[in-house]
């Protein structure tokens, strides 16, 4: 089967939808053709797939020291 | 809808149901699971551990007496969460009037394409690198510096790890806005970092110095 190109403007707007595999069989192959021939996109794909996992793994917002207590002690008094 | 699985769909609507009867145990064993949830909710929206940690409290309360709007069409961390961002974005707009009185924020164009700024080969930085203090820094500048509804679903979809239908839920949007905004967040974080991907992540080397100006 011939895979139909598709442009890099295209590809754009559905990289982070391929990154959560939430793209239709088809235009993944298509999107997966393009990213064979185009050295830009795929260091967008790569460089976003990496910054989603980096963002993943290490941002976190640890609550302070005693928030879960003074939160259960403000339900108790209300 | 990420759906519960029956056992623990019984124990909520279970703890639920005590709540409603004014149970403040059970109350706070619905809240407990979702609590670092709300405050990393209330952090990402608002950037300040005091501002946040109220907003969190203030949001729980707030649940606490509207337990009976509650209906069980979503899980009761979602409904939570919901009103954690509505506290959070209600201080946000308290502190623009202050500082600016009556001027709006001029609502921002939702479907504009973003389009990535930098090409250059990405150099993958593993989740080790987030050992590095530069590192965690330069990713929470990233994140903090990208207009706020793109942060929201970021946080929610990324950080928290939502579905999209929870993170359309929690922020009251179509599935296909949170994915619009995600695309957006991703390739700015991405932009925003990329200048200082190109082997200057090495540690002793001022790590900021090629990373765009935030």
């Amino acid at each position: 089967m011939r895979v139909i190109e598709i442009s890099c403007l295209e590809v754009w707007k559905e990289i982070s939808n391929y990154i959560d595999n939430d793209v239709e069989p088809e235009l993944r192959a298509r999107m997966e053709a393009h990213f064979k021939a185009c050295a830009h996109c795929t260091a967008i794909l790569d460089g976003t797939r990496n910054v989603v996992k980096l963002v993943g793994d290490g941002m976190e917002y640890e609550a302070p020291e005693g928030f879960s207590r003074r939160l259960y002690d403000r339900i108790k008094d209300k | 809808m990420e759906a519960l699985s029956p056992s623990l769909k019984t124990r909520e609507s279970e703890l639920v149901e005590q709540a409603r009867a004014g149970c403040k145990e059970a109350f706070y064993r619905l809240v407990q699971p979702c609590e670092r949830a709300l405050f990393a909710t209330a952090m990402g929206i608002l950037k300040n551990e005091a501002d946040a940690e109220e907003a969190a409290q203030e949001a729980v309360l707030m649940a606490f007496t509207n337990i009976h709007r509650f209906r069980a069409e979503c899980k009761f961390s979602t409904w939570i969460i919901q009103i954690c961002i509505n506290e959070a974005r209600l201080k946000i707009r308290k502190a623009r009037k202050h500082l600016y009185e009556s001027i709006d924020e001029p609502e921002n164009g939702e479907d504009g394409d973003y389009f990535p700024r930098d090409f250059a080969d990405w150099r993958e930085i593993p989740s080790e690198g987030l050992q590095r203090k530069e590192l965690r820094e330069a990713l929470q500048h990233a994140v903090a510096s990208l207009p706020e509804k793109y942060r929201e679903v970021l946080i929610l979809r990324d950080i928290q790890h939502l579905s999209i239908e929870e993170t359309a839920q929690a922020l009251g949007i179509g599935r296909g806005n949170v994915k619009t905004r995600l695309l957006r967040a991703r390739l700015q974080l991405r932009d925003a970092l990329a200048p200082g991907i190109d082997g200057n992540w090495t540690l002793g080397r001022p790590a900021h110095a090629k990373v765009r100006a935030w």
